[in-house]
């Protein structure tokens, strides 16, 4: 049995492993493809996909494969950055929430409901709107409108902590405030904070394409999958699917493989809700 | 029955003044856009070309010149008296517009609603029922990999294959192009509701199914289908009569507060099959910078989302006895 346990432990840390190596490499190669995929070629314009160019090519020539992995590469930066972004706000907001006393609680919850009260789609493209779209636009959006549930999970959690025996103790010897906070609160809520922050990389990833796909996001010159899709429509009906289905089909594939390694290091650092 | 009405009065009471603060929030986003409506609707070449006198009738008509503290209390003093201004962009009252556009989306959202609701609940139970076993995995795979993949690629694909490849529904829009309103048949309609529904039941399965698979393996564990095991119960009747009605009313309960997933799934598929509903009119206003139609759909999807929310509230305390007492012992 513990040999067995031992195992999967060690395949579920090889398949992160490799996850972020092959989400890095895609990251570094859309880096690389950058000017390639802006590189237009009328000779060879509409191609299907072939050996030369995997993905095919669109109505200006541009090679797809290269769109699509420049694309990738600019999602996963957004959804890092984001992602980052949303989760340091959950935790400072969901920890004031639940130390700063009641008017901090009450003030905090009521910022909660509002976020959650605007559907989700609509708040990220107000608030791109706001920071007048583009790049800050996407990423303000997104990063903004992310926090509430993990902020209400914190909040629940440093409650819950604030309960504990030892806290109360530590209380009781007369440490300060913020040494409980630093010594005792904050070292459980750091496996919160990772998962909290790796499972926000799909929903971050997702509402940057979605927002920029509807307009509000990046601009078009920009080879987003967003962008790449919402001009492909143009060319569905001529029978040219190659050049939505592709990059559509790589984003999903990026965005599963953040989700299963997201419940990967979930499993190994909280092996409480590992039963399964 | 006293407790249940304070607890709703007051859940009425902050649901309004939390639709307040949805209204000024969306105003101050709306109003720190530092994008130009007259650039965006106009453009440059036809603005350089223009007056002075001209350019400023038109900053007028489009609010530029007017404080927005002003200009919230009036939007406000008028919405309050149920008028939510004109939009500018369609030059018609916006409660008509959306009105009219909220007629088309309920279609689609409604039938998203119920048809991902009872779907993700049955395919929850057996995964639930199975667990471990090939039927839960597929199940759990389905829900991973739609949670992963985006709604507009999703709708881009069905599209392709029904209307382009196969050709068996329509492209998009809500009736066929060219015919006037008295020869559109409910089949028209049907058929052009379908893949935007589609897309949206699809989406919205993964949620409840998850949810109502830990339902399920709790209930499984629980102590009680333990004694009615003991007890001799077939496997049928615990799962109809312990099982079931122990997991229906959480799920309801949750699909009540996914309305404000479903709206926004409704905002993509309607871009998507150009569906001429109040989603595709949110992304309209938002290109062009029509503050009041905006605003006024913000507040009207907000609405929704709270009522929604409101009767989750409820729900919870006419279900489960424990929530109840809890409320009134406060």
């Amino acid at each position: 049995m513990i040999e067995k346990n031992w195992n999967s432990r060690k395949s579920a840390i090889l398949f992160v492993t490799v996850a972020v190596l092959l989400l890095a490499a895609v990251m570094v190669a859309g880096i690389v493809f950058s000017t390639k995929a802006m590189q237009t070629d009328f000779s060879r314009k509409n191609q299907s996909p072939s050996f030369s160019f995997l993905f095919g090519t669109d109505w200006m020539g541009r090679d797809m494969l290269s769109r699509t992995l420049a694309g990738l590469s600019l999602s996963i930066r957004i959804g890092l950055l984001t992602a980052v972004v949303s989760t340091a706000l959950a935790l400072l907001l969901g920890t004031a929430a639940a130390t700063l006393g009641s008017k901090a609680d009450a003030a905090v919850s009521w910022c909660i409901d509002l976020c959650m009260g605007i559907p989700h789609i609509l708040l990220v493209i107000l608030i791109s709107l706001a920071f007048g779209k583009g790049f800050i636009g996407v990423v303000a959006g997104v990063s903004l409108s992310h926090w509430p549930s993990l902020a209400r999970i914190v909040r629940s959690e440093v409650l819950q902590l604030r309960q504990a025996p030892y806290v109360m103790t530590a209380e009781k010897l007369g440490a300060s405030r913020f040494s409980i906070f630093r010594r005792h609160i904050l070292p459980h809520l750091f496996p919160q904070f990772l998962t909290g922050l790796i499972l926000q990389f799909p929903h971050a990833i997702l509402h940057e394409a979605s927002v920029t796909f509807l307009g509000f996001g990046l601009p078009p010159e920009q080879p987003a999958i967003g962008v790449i899709l919402s001009e492909s429509m143009r060319y569905l009906t001529t029978g040219k699917w190659w050049l939505a289905v592709l990059p559509g089909l790589s984003l999903a594939a990026v965005t599963l493989l953040f989700s299963v390694t997201g419940n990967c290091l979930r499993r190994l650092l909280d092996p409480a809700s590992a039963q399964e | 029955m006293r407790h249940r009405l304070q607890f709703a009065g007051k859940k009425l009471l902050r649901m309004i003044l939390l639709l307040l603060g949805v209204s000024l929030a969306a105003f101050l986003l709306m109003n720190a856009s530092p994008l130009d409506p007259l650039q965006t609707n106009i453009g440059q070449a036809a603005l350089g070309s223009m007056s002075q006198e001209q350019i400023e009738v038109l900053e007028a008509y489009w609010g530029k010149n007017t404080p927005p503290a002003e200009r919230y209390l009036q939007w406000l003093g008028s919405a309050l008296r149920g008028d939510f201004g004109d939009s500018l962009l369609y030059r018609r009252p916006v409660l008509q517009i959306i009105g009219e556009r909220l007629g088309g989306s309920l279609w689609l959202m409604v039938s998203a609603w119920i048809l991902s609701g009872v779907l993700g609940f049955l395919l929850g139970a057996a995964a639930g029922w199975t667990r471990g076993k090939w039927p839960d995995r597929l199940i759990r795979g389905y829900c991973l990999l739609i949670s992963s993949t985006p709604v507009f690629w999703l709708a881009i694909l069905l599209l392709l294959v029904f209307a382009v490849w196969l050709g068996i529904l329509p492209i998009g829009l809500s009736v066929p192009i060219g015919a006037d309103a008295a020869s559109v048949t409910l089949a028209d309609r049907l058929a052009h509701a379908i893949l935007p529904a589609l897309t949206l039941s699809v989406t919205g399965v993964a949620n409840i199914a998850l949810h109502t698979r830990e339902k399920m393996i709790d209930v499984l564990e629980s102590d009680y289908v333990l004694f009615a095991r003991a007890r001799g119960e077939s496997k049928s009747s615990i799962l109809l009569r312990h099982g079931l009605r122990n997991m229906a009313l959480p799920a309801i309960t949750l699909q009540f507060g996914s309305i404000s997933e479903i709206i926004g799934g409704s905002v993509i598929a309607e871009q998507v099959f150009s569906y001429p509903g109040l989603g595709q009119a949110a992304v309209s206003a938002g290109l062009g910078s029509d503050m009041p139609l905006l605003l006024g759909i913000t507040v009207v999807t907000a609405a929704l989302v709270f009522g929604g929310n409101f009767i989750a509230d409820l729900l919870y305390g006419v279900i489960d006895p424990r929530i109840r007492r809890r409320a009134a012992h406060k």
